[in-house]
Protein backbone atom coordinates (compact mmCIF):
# COMPACT_ATOMS: atom_id res chain seq x y z
CA UNK A 1 0.00 0.00 0.00
CA UNK A 2 1.50 3.26 -1.11
CA UNK A 3 -0.16 6.10 0.72
CA UNK A 4 2.61 8.50 -0.15
CA UNK A 5 1.06 11.20 -2.34
CA UNK A 6 3.54 12.40 -4.90
CA UNK A 7 2.15 14.86 -7.42
CA UNK A 8 5.45 14.71 -9.30
CA UNK A 9 4.18 11.49 -10.85
CA UNK A 10 2.15 13.55 -13.30
CA UNK A 11 5.37 14.86 -14.82
CA UNK A 12 7.05 11.47 -15.03
CA UNK A 13 7.43 9.78 -18.36
CA UNK A 14 4.80 7.06 -18.92
CA UNK A 15 5.92 3.72 -20.39
CA UNK A 16 3.16 3.89 -23.01
CA UNK A 17 5.21 6.28 -25.13
CA UNK A 18 2.63 9.05 -24.88
CA UNK A 19 4.93 11.39 -22.96
CA UNK A 20 4.51 12.25 -19.30
CA UNK A 21 1.44 11.04 -17.41
CA UNK A 22 -0.33 14.39 -17.52
CA UNK A 23 -0.23 14.13 -21.27
CA UNK A 24 -1.68 10.64 -21.09
CA UNK A 25 -4.64 12.05 -19.18
CA UNK A 26 -4.93 15.02 -21.52
CA UNK A 27 -5.16 12.69 -24.54
CA UNK A 28 -7.88 10.81 -22.70
CA UNK A 29 -9.71 14.04 -21.95
CA UNK A 30 -9.57 15.02 -25.61
CA UNK A 31 -10.99 11.70 -26.78
CA UNK A 32 -13.72 11.87 -24.16
CA UNK A 33 -14.67 15.39 -25.24
CA UNK A 34 -14.44 14.54 -28.95
CA UNK A 35 -16.62 11.43 -28.54
CA UNK A 36 -19.17 13.16 -26.34
CA UNK A 37 -19.45 16.25 -28.53
CA UNK A 38 -19.73 14.41 -31.85
CA UNK A 39 -22.14 11.96 -30.23
CA UNK A 40 -24.21 14.88 -29.00
CA UNK A 41 -24.41 16.49 -32.44
CA UNK A 42 -25.56 13.20 -33.98
CA UNK A 43 -28.04 12.73 -31.12
CA UNK A 44 -29.53 16.19 -31.57
CA UNK A 45 -30.05 15.75 -35.31
CA UNK A 46 -31.47 12.22 -35.20
CA UNK A 47 -33.34 12.91 -31.96
CA UNK A 48 -35.05 15.97 -33.42
CA UNK A 49 -36.11 14.05 -36.53
CA UNK A 50 -37.36 11.03 -34.60
CA UNK A 51 -39.10 13.24 -32.03
CA UNK A 52 -40.90 15.22 -34.72
CA UNK A 53 -41.88 12.12 -36.64
CA UNK A 54 -43.44 10.61 -33.50
CA UNK A 55 -45.84 13.55 -33.20
CA UNK A 56 -46.59 13.83 -36.91
CA UNK A 57 -49.87 12.56 -38.34
CA UNK A 58 -48.27 9.88 -40.52
CA UNK A 59 -48.97 6.70 -38.63
CA UNK A 60 -46.33 4.41 -40.10
CA UNK A 61 -43.61 6.97 -39.49
CA UNK A 62 -44.80 7.60 -35.93
CA UNK A 63 -44.70 3.87 -35.24
CA UNK A 64 -41.20 3.62 -36.68
CA UNK A 65 -40.15 6.49 -34.44
CA UNK A 66 -41.61 4.75 -31.39
CA UNK A 67 -39.85 1.54 -32.35
CA UNK A 68 -36.52 3.37 -32.66
CA UNK A 69 -36.87 4.82 -29.18
CA UNK A 70 -37.89 1.53 -27.58
CA UNK A 71 -35.08 -0.44 -29.21
CA UNK A 72 -32.37 2.01 -28.22
CA UNK A 73 -33.69 2.52 -24.70
CA UNK A 74 -34.10 -1.12 -23.82
CA UNK A 75 -30.67 -2.45 -24.75
CA UNK A 76 -27.69 -1.50 -22.57
CA UNK A 77 -25.27 0.92 -24.20
CA UNK A 78 -22.34 -1.48 -23.77
CA UNK A 79 -24.23 -4.16 -25.69
CA UNK A 80 -25.11 -1.65 -28.42
CA UNK A 81 -21.45 -0.69 -28.79
CA UNK A 82 -20.38 -4.33 -29.03
CA UNK A 83 -23.04 -4.83 -31.64
CA UNK A 84 -21.87 -1.92 -33.81
CA UNK A 85 -18.23 -2.80 -33.35
CA UNK A 86 -18.23 -6.58 -33.74
CA UNK A 87 -21.49 -7.55 -35.40
CA UNK A 88 -22.29 -4.80 -37.90
CA UNK A 89 -19.21 -5.35 -40.14
CA UNK A 90 -20.22 -9.03 -40.42
CA UNK A 91 -23.78 -8.21 -41.41
CA UNK A 92 -23.00 -5.67 -44.12
CA UNK A 93 -22.18 -6.66 -47.69
CA UNK A 94 -18.66 -8.04 -47.77
CA UNK A 95 -16.99 -4.99 -49.32
CA UNK A 96 -18.51 -2.58 -46.79
CA UNK A 97 -17.76 -4.91 -43.87
CA UNK A 98 -14.15 -5.29 -44.94
CA UNK A 99 -13.83 -1.55 -45.27
CA UNK A 100 -15.15 -1.08 -41.72
CA UNK A 101 -12.74 -3.65 -40.37
CA UNK A 102 -9.63 -2.61 -42.29
CA UNK A 103 -9.78 0.85 -43.79
CA UNK A 104 -12.14 2.88 -41.65
CA UNK A 105 -10.00 5.49 -39.90
CA UNK A 106 -10.06 5.37 -36.08
CA UNK A 107 -12.68 2.62 -35.90
CA UNK A 108 -13.07 2.79 -32.09
CA UNK A 109 -13.70 6.51 -32.17
CA UNK A 110 -16.17 6.48 -35.05
CA UNK A 111 -18.05 3.51 -33.60
CA UNK A 112 -18.16 5.12 -30.16
CA UNK A 113 -19.30 8.52 -31.44
CA UNK A 114 -21.97 7.15 -33.78
CA UNK A 115 -23.09 4.53 -31.25
CA UNK A 116 -23.34 7.13 -28.52
CA UNK A 117 -25.21 9.43 -30.91
CA UNK A 118 -27.76 6.79 -31.83
CA UNK A 119 -28.20 5.79 -28.18
CA UNK A 120 -28.65 9.36 -26.95
CA UNK A 121 -30.90 10.22 -29.90
CA UNK A 122 -33.60 7.98 -28.45
CA UNK A 123 -33.56 10.00 -25.23
CA UNK A 124 -33.47 13.31 -27.10
CA UNK A 125 -36.40 12.14 -29.23
CA UNK A 126 -38.37 11.39 -26.08
CA UNK A 127 -37.73 14.91 -24.76
CA UNK A 128 -38.48 16.59 -28.10
CA UNK A 129 -41.73 14.69 -28.36
CA UNK A 130 -42.83 15.66 -24.87
CA UNK A 131 -41.80 19.25 -25.61
CA UNK A 132 -43.96 19.36 -28.72
CA UNK A 133 -46.88 17.69 -26.93
CA UNK A 134 -46.63 20.20 -24.08
CA UNK A 135 -47.48 23.04 -26.47
CA UNK A 136 -51.15 23.90 -26.66
CA UNK A 137 -52.99 22.59 -29.71
CA UNK A 138 -53.83 26.17 -30.55
CA UNK A 139 -50.24 26.85 -31.59
CA UNK A 140 -50.30 24.20 -34.28
CA UNK A 141 -53.78 25.16 -35.43
CA UNK A 142 -52.86 28.82 -35.54
CA UNK A 143 -49.86 28.01 -37.69
CA UNK A 144 -51.99 25.97 -40.07
CA UNK A 145 -54.71 28.64 -40.12
CA UNK A 146 -52.12 31.20 -41.19
CA UNK A 147 -51.62 29.08 -44.28
CA UNK A 148 -48.32 27.49 -43.25
CA UNK A 149 -47.86 23.91 -44.37
CA UNK A 150 -47.35 21.30 -41.65
CA UNK A 151 -43.56 21.23 -42.11
CA UNK A 152 -43.48 25.02 -41.98
CA UNK A 153 -45.59 25.00 -38.80
CA UNK A 154 -43.07 22.64 -37.24
CA UNK A 155 -40.12 24.66 -38.45
CA UNK A 156 -41.35 28.13 -37.50
CA UNK A 157 -43.88 27.61 -34.71
CA UNK A 158 -43.61 24.32 -32.83
CA UNK A 159 -39.92 23.42 -32.81
CA UNK A 160 -38.54 26.81 -31.72
CA UNK A 161 -40.86 26.63 -28.72
CA UNK A 162 -40.41 22.95 -28.01
CA UNK A 163 -36.63 23.09 -28.05
CA UNK A 164 -36.53 25.93 -25.59
CA UNK A 165 -38.93 24.18 -23.25
CA UNK A 166 -36.85 21.01 -23.17
CA UNK A 167 -33.49 22.67 -22.53
CA UNK A 168 -33.37 21.57 -18.85
CA UNK A 169 -33.87 17.83 -19.58
CA UNK A 170 -31.54 18.13 -22.56
CA UNK A 171 -28.90 19.51 -20.21
CA UNK A 172 -28.81 16.28 -18.30
CA UNK A 173 -28.76 14.27 -21.54
CA UNK A 174 -25.80 16.35 -22.71
CA UNK A 175 -24.01 15.62 -19.44
CA UNK A 176 -24.88 11.96 -19.91
CA UNK A 177 -23.05 11.85 -23.24
CA UNK A 178 -19.83 12.73 -21.40
CA UNK A 179 -20.47 10.08 -18.78
CA UNK A 180 -21.56 7.42 -21.26
CA UNK A 181 -18.52 7.98 -23.46
CA UNK A 182 -16.53 6.15 -20.77
CA UNK A 183 -18.23 2.90 -21.82
CA UNK A 184 -16.28 3.12 -25.09
CA UNK A 185 -13.16 1.93 -23.29
CA UNK A 186 -14.65 -1.53 -23.77
CA UNK A 187 -14.01 -1.28 -27.51
CA UNK A 188 -10.54 0.16 -26.96
CA UNK A 189 -11.10 3.90 -27.24
CA UNK A 190 -8.33 5.62 -25.24
CA UNK A 191 -10.68 7.99 -23.50
CA UNK A 192 -10.21 9.34 -19.99
CA UNK A 193 -11.23 6.29 -17.95
CA UNK A 194 -9.13 4.05 -20.21
CA UNK A 195 -6.11 6.31 -19.58
CA UNK A 196 -6.83 6.26 -15.86
CA UNK A 197 -6.74 2.49 -15.93
CA UNK A 198 -3.42 2.56 -17.79
CA UNK A 199 -1.92 5.12 -15.45
CA UNK A 200 -2.95 3.16 -12.35
CA UNK A 201 -1.50 -0.01 -13.79
CA UNK A 202 1.82 1.54 -14.83
CA UNK A 203 2.45 4.07 -12.08
CA UNK A 204 0.74 2.36 -9.14
CA UNK A 205 -0.28 5.82 -7.91
CA UNK A 206 -3.90 4.85 -7.29
CA UNK A 207 -5.03 7.81 -5.21
CA UNK A 208 -3.59 10.62 -7.33
CA UNK A 209 -4.74 9.08 -10.59
CA UNK A 210 -8.28 8.46 -9.43
CA UNK A 211 -8.46 11.90 -7.85
CA UNK A 212 -7.19 13.68 -10.96
CA UNK A 213 -9.53 11.85 -13.31
CA UNK A 214 -12.55 12.32 -11.05
CA UNK A 215 -11.86 16.05 -10.88
CA UNK A 216 -11.57 16.21 -14.67
CA UNK A 217 -14.97 14.53 -15.10
CA UNK A 218 -16.54 16.88 -12.56
CA UNK A 219 -15.09 19.90 -14.33
CA UNK A 220 -16.55 18.69 -17.63
CA UNK A 221 -19.95 18.14 -16.01
CA UNK A 222 -19.85 21.59 -14.47
CA UNK A 223 -18.80 23.21 -17.75
CA UNK A 224 -21.66 21.57 -19.65
CA UNK A 225 -24.06 22.51 -16.91
CA UNK A 226 -23.00 26.20 -16.94
CA UNK A 227 -23.04 26.32 -20.74
CA UNK A 228 -26.56 24.95 -20.89
CA UNK A 229 -27.72 27.30 -18.12
CA UNK A 230 -26.38 30.18 -20.19
CA UNK A 231 -28.15 28.93 -23.32
CA UNK A 232 -31.29 28.48 -21.28
CA UNK A 233 -31.16 32.09 -20.12
CA UNK A 234 -30.47 33.36 -23.63
CA UNK A 235 -33.21 31.26 -25.16
CA UNK A 236 -35.84 31.99 -22.54
CA UNK A 237 -39.26 32.61 -24.01
CA UNK A 238 -40.39 35.99 -22.68
CA UNK A 239 -43.48 35.71 -20.56
CA UNK A 240 -43.13 32.04 -19.70
CA UNK A 241 -42.84 31.15 -16.03
CA UNK A 242 -40.01 28.63 -15.96
CA UNK A 243 -37.10 31.03 -16.23
CA UNK A 244 -33.57 29.77 -16.79
CA UNK A 245 -30.44 30.09 -14.81
CA UNK A 246 -31.27 28.56 -11.38
CA UNK B 1 -32.58 -25.94 -38.55
CA UNK B 2 -31.32 -24.46 -35.35
CA UNK B 3 -30.60 -21.13 -37.02
CA UNK B 4 -33.08 -18.32 -36.61
CA UNK B 5 -32.50 -14.55 -36.66
CA UNK B 6 -28.89 -15.25 -37.63
CA UNK B 7 -28.20 -17.00 -34.35
CA UNK B 8 -27.11 -20.59 -33.90
CA UNK B 9 -29.50 -21.58 -31.11
CA UNK B 10 -27.71 -24.89 -30.62
CA UNK B 11 -24.71 -22.87 -29.40
CA UNK B 12 -26.95 -21.07 -26.91
CA UNK B 13 -28.44 -24.33 -25.73
CA UNK B 14 -24.98 -25.89 -25.30
CA UNK B 15 -23.90 -22.97 -23.16
CA UNK B 16 -27.11 -22.40 -21.28
CA UNK B 17 -25.46 -23.05 -17.92
CA UNK B 18 -22.94 -20.24 -18.08
CA UNK B 19 -25.51 -17.89 -19.65
CA UNK B 20 -28.11 -18.60 -16.98
CA UNK B 21 -25.44 -18.21 -14.32
CA UNK B 22 -24.61 -14.81 -15.78
CA UNK B 23 -28.26 -13.81 -15.86
CA UNK B 24 -28.62 -14.86 -12.26
CA UNK B 25 -25.60 -12.75 -11.30
CA UNK B 26 -27.04 -9.71 -13.12
CA UNK B 27 -30.43 -10.12 -11.45
CA UNK B 28 -28.89 -10.58 -7.99
CA UNK B 29 -26.76 -7.49 -8.48
CA UNK B 30 -29.80 -5.53 -9.65
CA UNK B 31 -31.98 -6.66 -6.76
CA UNK B 32 -29.41 -6.03 -4.07
CA UNK B 33 -28.40 -2.61 -5.44
CA UNK B 34 -32.04 -1.67 -5.68
CA UNK B 35 -32.76 -2.70 -2.09
CA UNK B 36 -29.67 -1.08 -0.57
CA UNK B 37 -29.85 1.85 -2.99
CA UNK B 38 -33.43 2.69 -2.06
CA UNK B 39 -32.73 2.53 1.68
CA UNK B 40 -29.57 4.64 1.35
CA UNK B 41 -31.33 6.92 -1.11
CA UNK B 42 -34.18 7.42 1.32
CA UNK B 43 -31.77 8.41 4.11
CA UNK B 44 -29.93 10.74 1.73
CA UNK B 45 -33.19 12.33 0.62
CA UNK B 46 -34.18 12.97 4.24
CA UNK B 47 -30.71 14.43 4.83
CA UNK B 48 -31.04 16.67 1.76
CA UNK B 49 -34.34 18.00 3.05
CA UNK B 50 -33.24 18.25 6.67
CA UNK B 51 -32.83 21.54 8.51
CA UNK B 52 -29.38 20.52 9.78
CA UNK B 53 -26.93 22.27 7.45
CA UNK B 54 -23.93 19.87 7.59
CA UNK B 55 -26.22 16.91 6.87
CA UNK B 56 -27.82 18.76 3.98
CA UNK B 57 -24.47 19.75 2.51
CA UNK B 58 -23.08 16.24 2.84
CA UNK B 59 -26.06 14.73 1.06
CA UNK B 60 -26.00 17.36 -1.69
CA UNK B 61 -22.27 16.79 -2.19
CA UNK B 62 -22.73 13.03 -2.33
CA UNK B 63 -25.52 13.21 -4.87
CA UNK B 64 -23.81 15.79 -7.08
CA UNK B 65 -20.53 13.89 -7.05
CA UNK B 66 -22.03 10.59 -8.14
CA UNK B 67 -24.34 12.18 -10.66
CA UNK B 68 -21.53 13.96 -12.45
CA UNK B 69 -19.12 11.06 -12.95
CA UNK B 70 -19.55 7.93 -15.09
CA UNK B 71 -20.55 4.65 -13.49
CA UNK B 72 -17.61 3.01 -15.27
CA UNK B 73 -15.28 5.33 -13.38
CA UNK B 74 -16.88 4.44 -10.05
CA UNK B 75 -16.58 0.75 -10.88
CA UNK B 76 -12.86 1.30 -11.38
CA UNK B 77 -12.61 3.35 -8.15
CA UNK B 78 -13.64 0.39 -6.09
CA UNK B 79 -11.88 -2.09 -8.35
CA UNK B 80 -8.56 -0.33 -7.62
CA UNK B 81 -9.16 1.20 -4.20
CA UNK B 82 -10.49 -1.75 -2.24
CA UNK B 83 -7.41 -3.94 -2.88
CA UNK B 84 -5.24 -0.85 -2.38
CA UNK B 85 -6.59 -0.42 1.12
CA UNK B 86 -6.21 -4.12 1.79
CA UNK B 87 -9.78 -5.37 1.30
CA UNK B 88 -9.53 -8.65 -0.57
CA UNK B 89 -13.13 -9.00 -1.66
CA UNK B 90 -12.61 -9.73 -5.32
CA UNK B 91 -14.31 -7.73 -8.08
CA UNK B 92 -17.44 -9.86 -8.29
CA UNK B 93 -18.28 -9.03 -4.67
CA UNK B 94 -16.99 -5.47 -4.56
CA UNK B 95 -19.28 -4.30 -7.38
CA UNK B 96 -22.19 -4.96 -5.05
CA UNK B 97 -20.87 -2.11 -2.91
CA UNK B 98 -20.13 0.04 -5.97
CA UNK B 99 -23.62 -0.25 -7.37
CA UNK B 100 -25.41 0.31 -4.06
CA UNK B 101 -23.38 3.46 -3.38
CA UNK B 102 -23.73 4.77 -6.92
CA UNK B 103 -27.42 4.05 -7.38
CA UNK B 104 -28.27 5.56 -3.99
CA UNK B 105 -27.53 8.99 -5.49
CA UNK B 106 -30.05 8.44 -8.28
CA UNK B 107 -32.71 6.93 -6.02
CA UNK B 108 -32.17 9.84 -3.62
CA UNK B 109 -33.19 12.39 -6.24
CA UNK B 110 -36.32 10.43 -7.15
CA UNK B 111 -37.30 10.05 -3.49
CA UNK B 112 -36.60 13.70 -2.77
CA UNK B 113 -38.87 14.76 -5.62
CA UNK B 114 -41.49 12.34 -4.28
CA UNK B 115 -41.33 13.81 -0.79
CA UNK B 116 -41.45 17.34 -2.17
CA UNK B 117 -44.56 16.45 -4.19
CA UNK B 118 -46.51 16.11 -0.93
CA UNK B 119 -48.15 19.38 -0.02
CA UNK B 120 -46.76 21.37 2.92
CA UNK B 121 -50.19 21.27 4.55
CA UNK B 122 -49.73 17.56 5.21
CA UNK B 123 -46.58 18.19 7.24
CA UNK B 124 -48.33 20.97 9.11
CA UNK B 125 -51.33 18.77 9.81
CA UNK B 126 -49.10 15.99 11.13
CA UNK B 127 -47.33 18.41 13.43
CA UNK B 128 -50.62 19.86 14.61
CA UNK B 129 -51.75 16.34 15.52
CA UNK B 130 -48.68 16.10 17.73
CA UNK B 131 -46.75 13.57 15.63
CA UNK B 132 -42.99 13.67 15.90
CA UNK B 133 -40.83 14.13 12.79
CA UNK B 134 -40.20 10.39 12.54
CA UNK B 135 -43.88 9.58 12.99
CA UNK B 136 -45.05 12.07 10.40
CA UNK B 137 -42.50 10.74 7.90
CA UNK B 138 -43.40 7.13 8.68
CA UNK B 139 -47.20 7.45 8.67
CA UNK B 140 -48.01 10.52 6.58
CA UNK B 141 -45.32 11.62 4.13
CA UNK B 142 -43.43 8.53 3.00
CA UNK B 143 -46.45 6.30 2.25
CA UNK B 144 -47.91 8.95 -0.05
CA UNK B 145 -44.57 9.92 -1.53
CA UNK B 146 -43.70 6.30 -2.24
CA UNK B 147 -46.92 5.87 -4.16
CA UNK B 148 -46.22 8.90 -6.34
CA UNK B 149 -42.68 7.89 -7.09
CA UNK B 150 -43.15 4.14 -7.52
CA UNK B 151 -43.13 4.19 -11.34
CA UNK B 152 -39.98 6.30 -11.39
CA UNK B 153 -38.23 4.06 -8.83
CA UNK B 154 -39.04 1.01 -10.95
CA UNK B 155 -37.98 2.74 -14.17
CA UNK B 156 -34.66 3.54 -12.51
CA UNK B 157 -34.39 -0.14 -11.63
CA UNK B 158 -34.74 -1.13 -15.29
CA UNK B 159 -31.96 1.35 -16.07
CA UNK B 160 -29.97 -0.19 -13.23
CA UNK B 161 -30.44 -3.66 -14.71
CA UNK B 162 -29.05 -2.39 -18.01
CA UNK B 163 -26.18 -0.70 -16.19
CA UNK B 164 -25.13 -3.95 -14.52
CA UNK B 165 -23.85 -5.03 -17.96
CA UNK B 166 -20.94 -2.63 -17.35
CA UNK B 167 -19.32 -5.02 -14.87
CA UNK B 168 -18.30 -7.01 -17.96
CA UNK B 169 -15.55 -4.39 -18.34
CA UNK B 170 -13.74 -5.62 -15.23
CA UNK B 171 -14.10 -9.22 -16.34
CA UNK B 172 -17.08 -10.32 -14.27
CA UNK B 173 -19.32 -12.98 -15.74
CA UNK B 174 -22.64 -11.22 -15.50
CA UNK B 175 -25.10 -11.90 -18.33
CA UNK B 176 -23.14 -9.82 -20.85
CA UNK B 177 -19.86 -11.15 -19.47
CA UNK B 178 -21.10 -14.70 -19.98
CA UNK B 179 -21.96 -13.83 -23.58
CA UNK B 180 -18.46 -12.46 -24.10
CA UNK B 181 -16.94 -15.68 -22.74
CA UNK B 182 -19.10 -17.93 -24.93
CA UNK B 183 -18.45 -15.64 -27.91
CA UNK B 184 -14.68 -15.79 -27.62
CA UNK B 185 -14.53 -19.50 -26.75
CA UNK B 186 -16.52 -20.38 -29.85
CA UNK B 187 -15.42 -17.64 -32.21
CA UNK B 188 -19.03 -16.56 -32.40
CA UNK B 189 -18.90 -12.82 -31.70
CA UNK B 190 -21.60 -11.97 -34.21
CA UNK B 191 -24.06 -14.53 -32.91
CA UNK B 192 -23.54 -14.04 -29.19
CA UNK B 193 -23.64 -10.25 -29.28
CA UNK B 194 -26.80 -10.33 -31.38
CA UNK B 195 -28.24 -12.77 -28.88
CA UNK B 196 -27.23 -10.54 -25.95
CA UNK B 197 -28.90 -7.50 -27.52
CA UNK B 198 -32.07 -9.51 -28.19
CA UNK B 199 -32.11 -10.97 -24.70
CA UNK B 200 -31.72 -7.62 -22.95
CA UNK B 201 -34.44 -6.19 -25.15
CA UNK B 202 -36.79 -9.08 -24.37
CA UNK B 203 -36.34 -8.49 -20.64
CA UNK B 204 -36.40 -4.68 -20.60
CA UNK B 205 -39.01 -3.88 -23.23
CA UNK B 206 -42.00 -5.61 -21.57
CA UNK B 207 -40.97 -4.14 -18.22
CA UNK B 208 -40.80 -0.64 -19.70
CA UNK B 209 -44.24 -1.09 -21.26
CA UNK B 210 -45.70 -2.29 -17.95
CA UNK B 211 -44.17 0.67 -16.14
CA UNK B 212 -45.65 3.08 -18.66
CA UNK B 213 -49.09 1.64 -17.89
CA UNK B 214 -48.45 1.84 -14.15
CA UNK B 215 -47.34 5.45 -14.53
CA UNK B 216 -50.58 6.37 -16.25
CA UNK B 217 -52.72 4.55 -13.69
CA UNK B 218 -51.04 6.13 -10.70
CA UNK B 219 -51.17 9.54 -12.30
CA UNK B 220 -54.92 9.17 -12.84
CA UNK B 221 -55.66 8.10 -9.27
CA UNK B 222 -53.68 11.00 -7.89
Amino acid sequence: MNLHIDWGILWQESPTGDGPYWQLLLTGLQWTAATALSGWVIALIIGAVVGVVRTAPIRTLALLGDAYVEVFRNIPFLVQLFFWFFVLPEMLPKAAGDWMKQDMPRPEFITAAVGLGLFTAARVAEQVKSGILSLSRGQKNAGLALGLTLPQTYRHVLLPMAFRIVIPPLTSEFMNTFKNSAVALAIGLTELTFQMKQMVEYSNQVIITIFAVTVLYMVMALAVNRLMAWIERKARVPGMIAGGGK
Amino acid sequence: MSRFLGIDWQLIADNHEILLGGLQYSLTLTASSMAVGIVLGCLLALARLSSITPLRLFAAGYVNLFRSIPLVLVIFWFYFLLPFFGFKLGPDKSVFITFAIFEAAYYCEIIRAGIQSISKGQVGAAQALGLTYAQSMRYIILPQALRNMLPLLLTQTVVLFQDTSLVTIIGIKDFMGANVVVASNNGALKEMYTFAALAYFCVCFPLSMLLKKLHKRIAVIR
